[in-house]
């Protein structure tokens, strides 16, 4: 059976494994049980530091620790994140200051709190931001990899975690991980499926799906949306000539965003965008929400289908 | 360092003024008002208490000083300049491109700049950071914030000051400046804010309120924030905006706009520079 965990996890065991580096210091605001700062806070008390309900605060907190050598983490869920959006602008992202923030129960994925909880623009909206580094990881392993590359960044950055579960992918493949690199999980030819998030393990099974009917699709894991790998989407439109990104995330700005703009500049290649329509959820379960939102195995696939009838 | 006398402290900042009159002449833009009412309050922290060393001003264990209201800034170039941060002549890049005097001081722009500012509301919080890292590693160096008043209108400012007062931090002084003026008009009509030293006290502050102006208040204040160790402290400074120049003071139209060619003698007539 398919052992499961949740990205935020992976976010959480990361901070307590960079624990051993005293420059390390870890931001909360009133969320740590929830984006798993907790174990962090239970085991390094003097290094955390409680902002209350007070997201505006934490960022500026963090920018004054990092412009003092400290490398900080903070964290609380997506949506809130967006409340500092001008602190991490003009705070974090313009003095280029190594603040690493997280926002975790990204996405519709985060299910029966309703939409209120439910970011559907952060990824776009810190892709805005010059300086900034912008991750949503797939599987609790490459979480934590990738949060553990951070520091050696010594530049913010912003990254998304969920709250639910998905399988895990990377046991054992951990050195294939790394920040700005897209990974390939599954090879074929005729479309190439570039995914974040929980929506790779949809674009996975929407592969298997379409091997089946016969076509051959490439999946991409890209978890870095800025800087985007587009050494590897280059190779992508030359081999497979169509794209159909997948995020759970807004069809504006986003992943797909990211590739669009890419390729319209390099060379148009037809491309399908599966994400989150221009609307705002509602209460349900995880995979409620993705069958409402259109984000299931079974889009991808008729967006496959309809990018390889526009393929030349 | 050696402390420096109250007249020498008050003749630092008559030089101080007359640079910030020039500056904003020169750009034709630019904020002399704010500028005028905080520098007494600058040149006392910077030449009687800050240890800060302009020949390394990235020394890692320097007191920080952080300026809010960012875009007071011909008041904090002409400040390092007097220190010898920068040079006299670095001022004429005030709001030039590619100038390290940006029209907001900016920290990667210009040696001597502990925070990059521009939108208000965000120095306490840094400064916060800053007074927290400092006591991570056991350093005697304070985090120095200087406020706006107007800029105490913004919720993020609250959230800072309770947050530093929950977390006792004792290194982190704070200043408000308080000349009554923000950009569209008097704080009175823009936006009331009754009682603020009564607002710092219930949010577990150590209180103070001073004249911004005198310069034996300044510097006992400075003394006054050095005693209290134990929870943040702030020193309500009444001022004057564009305090020296008489057609500037307590002016709202010198919030944000520049003397012009007759204004600038003017004004340097009446800071006692030959013209």
């Amino acid at each position: 059976m398919t052992k499961m965990a949740a990205t935020r996890d992976g976010y959480g065991d990361a901070l307590l494994e960079m624990a051993s580096n005293d420059k390390i210091v870890v931001l909360e605001a009133d969320l740590g049980k929830s984006t798993k700062s907790l174990h962090f806070r239970k085991s390094y008390p003097e290094r955390t530091i409680s902002c209350g309900i007070g997201e505006q605060n934490m960022l500026l907190v963090a920018a004054g620790l990092a412009s003092s050598g400290f490398i900080p983490f903070a964290s609380t869920f997506a949506i809130f994140t967006e409340r500092a959006f001008e602190q991490m602008r003009n705070g974090v992202a313009r003095p280029n200051l190594p603040v690493h923030l997280c926002g975790s129960h990204g996405g519709t994925h985060t299910g029966t709190d309703g939409s209120s909880a439910q970011s559907i623009e952060d990824l776009a909206i810190y892709r805005t931001l010059p300086n900034v580094v912008v991750m949503h990881p797939c599987d609790v392993v490459s979480t934590k990899v990738l949060t553990m590359q951070l520091p050696d960044l010594n530049k913010p950055s912003y990254t998304r975690t969920a709250r639910n579960k998905t399988p895990v992918l990377y046991e054992g493949r951990e050195d294939e991980v790394k920040i700005g690199k897209g990974i390939v999980l599954h090879n074929g030819s005729d479309v190439a499926i570039i995914a974040c998030g929980v929506l790779v393990h949809e674009a996975l099974q929407a592969a298997a799906d379409l091997h089946a009917m016969g076509i051959s699709a490439t999946v991409v894991d890209m978890h870095t949306i800025k800087p985007l790998d587009t050494n590897l989407i280059d190779s992508l439109i030359e081999l497979c000539g169509a794209i159909v990104t997948a995020e759970d995330h807004s069809v504006i700005g986003g992943l797909g965003g990211a590739v669009a703009e890419y390729i319209v500049s390099k060379k148009p290649t037809p491309m399908e965008q599966i994400g989150v329509r221009d609307r705002f959820g509602e209460s349900g379960q995880a995979d409620e929400m993705l069958e409402l939102m259109g984000l299931k195995s079974h889009h991808i696939v008729s967006s496959v289908e309809r990018v390889l009838e526009r393929k030349v | 360092m050696s402390e420096m006398s109250i007249p020498e402290l008050e003749e630092m900042a008559r030089k101080c003024r007359v640079e910030i009159c020039r500056m904003t002449h020169r750009a034709q833009a630019g904020h002399p008002g704010g500028s005028l009412s905080e520098i007494d309050i600058l040149c006392a922290l910077y030449g009687n208490r800050l240890r800060v060393r302009p020949n390394e001003p990235n020394w890692s264990d320097r007191d920080r000083f952080i300026l809010s209201k960012g875009h007071a800034s011909p008041g904090m170039y002409a400040l390092l300049s007097e220190m010898g941060f920068i040079s006299n002549s670095d001022l004429e890049s005030y709001r030039v491109l590619g100038g390290i005097c940006q029209g907001h001081v900016d920290m990667k722009w210009c040696p001597g700049v502990d925070f990059s500012a521009g939108s208000l509301g965000m120095g306490l919080s840094f400064g916060l950071g800053c007074a927290i890292a400092s006591r991570l590693e056991n350093s005697q160096r304070n985090a120095y914030v200087m406020l706006g008043d107007g800029e105490l209108q913004e919720g993020s400012v609250w959230e800072a000051a309770m947050a530093a007062a929950h977390h006792e931090l004792g290194n982190l002084k704070v200043f408000v400046d308080r000349n009554r003026i923000q950009n569209d008009d008097f704080c009175e009509v823009q936006m009331r804010m009754f009682d603020i030293p009564a607002k710092w006290k219930s949010f577990g502050w150590e209180v103070k309120v001073i004249d911004g102006h005198s310069m034996i208040d300044i510097v006992d204040a400075i003394k006054w924030m050095d005693s209290v160790t134990d929870k943040p402290a702030v020193v309500i400074a009444n001022t004057i905006k564009g305090k020296g120049i008489s057609f500037m003071e307590d002016n709202p139209a010198f919030h944000g706009a520049a003397p012009s060619d007759e204004q600038l003698q003017l004004a340097l007539k009446e800071l006692g520079v030959a013209v």
